[in-house]
């Protein structure tokens, strides 16, 4: 426990020395001292204490730059041609400029959760006070907090021993947008460090804010059981005035649930969310319902079933206010990150911001305090509601064989769409009558309506899909489990054993945003097919909506067939964006819990075990922010592989291994400092893939890991090779590379296996206890 | 006729060095005649109902048998080939192609040298387009080819946007050619 900033003032002190008048005092930190376990390290770590570390990664898992163009715009000397060899104007090259960019997408992201994790913790410090205690578990989690144990070296309880943290956060932050300044940084492995710096104090944000809110607002504290909440569509019950939220941060939305509460107006008013604020908003309050992820909004709002639109932060259609408008529908901007151009309306008081509200006299207002929002957005509902009567700009069908005679097959709709979706096609079977082909492209569409600003005609296009996937929207009602928030002490306990020995193959998370190649059920047949095989499925945020998002023969959704605990078949939902903290804290808690290990400040240690022992791996599927980026890079200084879909190769750079350089997966043995073939295990720590049975494959062999029993390996090796056989139609040719002694082999496949070993020349090799850090070798050689 | 280079999907504009436009299928016949070490990389939207009778991944098999080039396919369609008793040189994700080509000490599938040529095919077209910057800013010495139907501007050398017909037609003169030149 720490304490900041205090002072003692002392007027008159008599002590054996003689009279001391006028003593003041003033502390900056007092550390409170009563943690046993020894400070680690590199506790607070700078931008360069980790870099060793971050090299050893870089070294095996190269960077494949991937620009999108050939030139850098960032300052007045440019724009500056890069192409090649050639250098800018400030000299910089261009691997260096494609790490500096991936380091300002980094900082972005993290900057994100983190200012995101400042506004929580003052608002709930202001609210409910500096000594709220922080308790994400019960007695079910002594571990509270892994990550700011890991980085900070501290051990938080209450709310205020989290500003450090944070001010940590920013320091970090501010120093890491300098280097990307003109005349900064100049090595492109540096930014790279870097970039791995940015992700792991985002992970730091993540976990405080999501610490934060579960502590305080009442969530589900680890539990495997969080109920079943509704999730679509079409579960609005369109008879109420309903309150559309959207974002990231949930005071205001809190706000809202709290007011109705109040007033006694439960049951009369719809509150739906889409993306996390959605999530956050049914941990607080089974009120709550969810429409989607990010990709509902456009959908949604244009349908007309919103009659008051409440934003806060992140991931919102930055034409929210527009398209509310042509709705008659009005907007409460409630965050300093989002205004949208609305009046400040917070002093004014709530009675004739309402008034204004309901008379349409101003389309919405800026409300930056959460009570009042929720005040302003029920009595605006109620009001504004019957006046609407769920108004909507959908077109009929009429209307849209009608206008869709005017498309002339120009293309600039499917070239504009990321997908490149048949559109115009579909406009055309529109305008003949048939509007099924326009219904199949809603199914896939990541609902950026960049078909419509491409049209010349100005075709409604997305509006015409809508109306054509009605009744499949409507349709759309599904259960989901809330985000349980942290994995508890004791189900590590349970589980870490088993992963790290091989017995249960892994750990999959499938994480991140909705701007999937085709529909969202890829993602669903990813987690069923894992889930089946006994892995442990974790997910949040967009992905964790999108899986509830498929129903079976028997009507039920991901979450209904399979448990939410922490365990082989699981399916544990975390919770929103920041709840991502759980999973990496999951692995963290792997190597603290069950292996021993000393967390406070060690990062370096445990990120060594988790790279070689835990085997674990991110998919981002749909993947587009750069919080998105700054998460994933978070996973990768801590050794968790991450796959993306394939508009991940938007990111402009991956970090692959080679398994056909033998030479780069030596690992040393930590009994005897021998240095001994690992195999590519994992092969890559960050990479792309085109299809959804490209990314299971990929998966299953991403999750091997040097340590690996015998057991587990041949376990891991059946999975992969099953999986390949089925996908793929042949055996992996890169068996070998992954047996390392006879024992290794699955007892079924023992005869094709072994012929294959013959033809590759294949030779036995030990099973070391791996690690990439000297000072882990216990005996050194010649002792 | 004018033929203008541009990016299929519009925003992807590439900077001052751009794809040399296909203006002639005789073109791509010549670069593979003169590549000492060509290799062929095909991607999963081979397989797709691409072109209305036949699928990319036949013409690939075919320019492969052609011109003797081997072929390696991403993602997961090595099968596809196998099916139709073609048997790809490598199968490996896009990604890791694009890396070893972006190795100037990378010998090859076989062993046998460094690619100066790769042709691509069939990988969604915005991957397509930052793994040829990848080769294009960092492999000097490779020159690479884009056969889809899009004009994908990182490239060495591009098909400009051309119609299913067009690209079909282009594509039968350059296997005969190749089959030719033999």
């Amino acid at each position: 426990m720490l304490t900041k900033g205090m002072n003692m003032k002392v007027k008159e002190m008599k002590t054996n020395l003689g009279i001391i008048k006028g003593l003041e005092l003033s502390f900056d930190k007092v550390i409170d001292e009563t943690w046993e376990e020894p400070m680690g390290p590199t506790p607070y770590p700078s931008i360069t204490d980790l870099r060793e570390w971050d090299m050893k990664l870089l070294n095996k898992f190269k960077p494949f730059y991937l620009p999108y163009c050939d030139v850098c715009c960032l300052c007045t000397f440019g724009k500056c041609d890069l192409t090649g060899d050639k250098r800018g104007a400030c000299g910089l090259n261009m691997a260096a400029q494609q790490s500096r960019i991936v380091l300002l997408a980094c900082c972005i992201g993290a900057s994100t959760h983190i200012a995101h994790a400042r506004h929580l913790v003052e608002h709930l410090i202001e609210k409910y006070g500096r000594n709220s205690p922080l308790d994400v578990g019960g007695l079910n989690i002594d571990l509270e907090a892994p990550i700011t144990r890991l980085v900070c070296g501290i051990k938080p309880k209450k709310l205020k021993d989290l500003e450090d943290a944070l001010d940590y956060c920013e320091r970090q932050l501010t120093t890491l947008l300098s280097a990307t300044h003109t005349g900064q940084e100049g090595s492109n492995l540096d930014f790279e460090s870097k970039v791995l710096h940015a992700g792991m104090i985002d992970h730091l944000g993540l976990e405080i804010a999501d610490m934060a809110q579960i502590s305080v607002l009442g969530y589900p504290k680890a539990d495997p059981e969080a109920p079943l909440t509704d999730l679509g569509f079409g579960i609005t019950d369109v008879s109420k005035p309903t309150i559309l939220v959207i974002g990231h941060n949930v005071p205001s939305s809190v706000g809202i649930i709290d007011y109705i509460t109040d007033k006694g107006l439960s049951g009369k008013i719809e509150v739906v969310g889409i993306c996390c604020t959605a999530h956050d908003a049914t941990r607080y309050s089974s009120m709550a319902k969810i429409i989607g992820p990010i990709s509902w909004q456009l959908r949604f709002i244009r349908s007309g079933l919103a009659d008051l639109i409440v934003v806060d932060e992140q991931c919102i259609r930055a034409d929210t206010l527009v398209e509310a408008q042509k709705v008659k529908t009005p907007v409460i901007a409630s965050s300093p990150q989002n205004c949208l151009g609305l009046q400040n309306k917070t002093k004014i008081s709530s009675k004739a911001v309402i008034s204004d509200l309901t008379e349409g006299k101003i389309p919405g207002a800026l409300i930056l305090d959460p009570d009042k929002v929720g005040e302003v957005a029920v009595e605006t509902v109620m009001t504004v509601a019957p006046k609407r009567n769920k108004y909507k700009i959908i077109p009929e069908i009429e209307k849209i064989v009608e206008t869709t005679q005017a498309c002339t097959e120009c293309n600039e709709c499917v070239r504009a769409c990321p997908n490149n979706q048949p559109i115009s096609k579909a406009v055309k079977e529109a305008a003949k009558g048939d509007l099924n082909p326009l219904a199949e492209i809603l199914e896939s569409c990541v609902g950026c309506a960049r078909c419509e600003s491409a049209c010349p005609n100005d075709l409604p296009l997305h509006s015409f899909m809508v109306r054509a996937g009605e009744k499949e929207l409507l349709g759309e009602k599904f259960k989901m489990r809330i985000g349980r928030g942290a994995i508890q002490d004791v189900e590590i306990r349970e589980v870490g054993g088993p992963i790290v020995l091989g017995d249960i193959p892994g750990v999959v998370a499938l994480v991140g945003c909705s701007n999937y190649p085709h529909s969202g059920k890829e993602l669903v047949e990813i987690a069923e097919e894992f889930a089946k095989r006994r892995f442990i499925v974790v997910t949040s945020g967009c992905s964790a909506m999108t899986l509830a998002m498929e129903k079976d023969d028997e009507g039920k959704t991901l979450y209904e067939k399979y448990p939410g605990n922490f365990d082989a078949g699981g399916i544990v939902n975390v919770g929103s964006c920041v709840a991502n903290a759980h999973i990496a804290g999951a692995a963290i808690k792997i190597a603290n819990i069950f292996a021993k290990r000393n967390l406070r400040a060690n990062y370096e240690e445990i990120a060594d075990y988790i790279l070689n022992r835990v085997g674990a791996v991110g998919v981002a599927w749909g993947a587009y922010s750069q919080k998105a980026a700054s998460i994933a890079s978070g996973c990768w200084r801590l050794g968790v592989p991450v796959i993306v879909g394939p508009h991940g190769a938007k990111y402009r750079r991956m970090l692959l291994g080679r398994k056909d350089k033998t030479e780069d997966w030596y690992v040393y043995d930590a009994r005897t400092g021998d240095k001994i073939y690992g195999g590519p295990a994992p092969e890559h720590l960050f990479t792309t893939v085109e299809t959804k049975e490209e990314a299971i494959v990929l998966i299953a062999k991403l999750v091997m890991r040097p340590n690996d029993t015998s057991k587990g390996r041949a376990i891991k090796l059946t999975h992969y090779i099953d999986l390949h056989k089925r996908l793929y139609g042949s055996m992996p040719d890169d068996i070998h590379l992954f047996v390392r002694h006879k024992a290794d082999i699955p007892i079924t496949m023992k005869d094709e296996i072994l012929k294959v070993l013959e033809e590759r020349k294949w030779k036995e090799t030990r099973i070391p206890d791996p690690t990439l850090l000297p000072r882990m070798i216990r005996k050194k050689k010649g002792d | 006729m004018t033929v203008k280079a541009e990016p299929w999907q519009k925003a992807e504009i590439a900077g001052p060095k751009k794809a040399l436009l296909i203006m002639k299928p005789e073109v791509v016949v010549a670069m593979a005649k003169k590549a000492n070490r060509p290799i062929l990389v095909v991607g999963h939207q081979a397989v797709e109902d691409y072109s209305n009778d036949v699928k990319m991944i036949d013409y690939a098999i075919r320019i492969s048998n052609a011109a003797g080039i081997p072929m390696v396919v991403t993602a997961h369609i090595a099968n596809e080939c196998l099916k139709r008793g073609f048997s790809p040189a490598g199968s490996m994700s896009a990604m890791e192609i694009g890396n070893r080509l972006n190795d100037p000490q990378w010998r090859g599938l076989d062993g046998g040298g460094t690619y100066d040529l790769a042709m691509f095919m069939g990988l969604p077209y915005y991957m397509q387009f930052v793994i040829l910057s990848g080769l294009k800013h960092f492999s000097p010495n490779l020159k690479t080819i884009s056969l889809d139907r899009f004009y994908n501007p990182h490239a060495t050398w591009s098909f400009p946007n051309i119609s299913v017909k067009d690209w079909n037609e282009n594509f039968e003169i350059i296997i005969d050619k190749l089959k030719g030149e033999k």
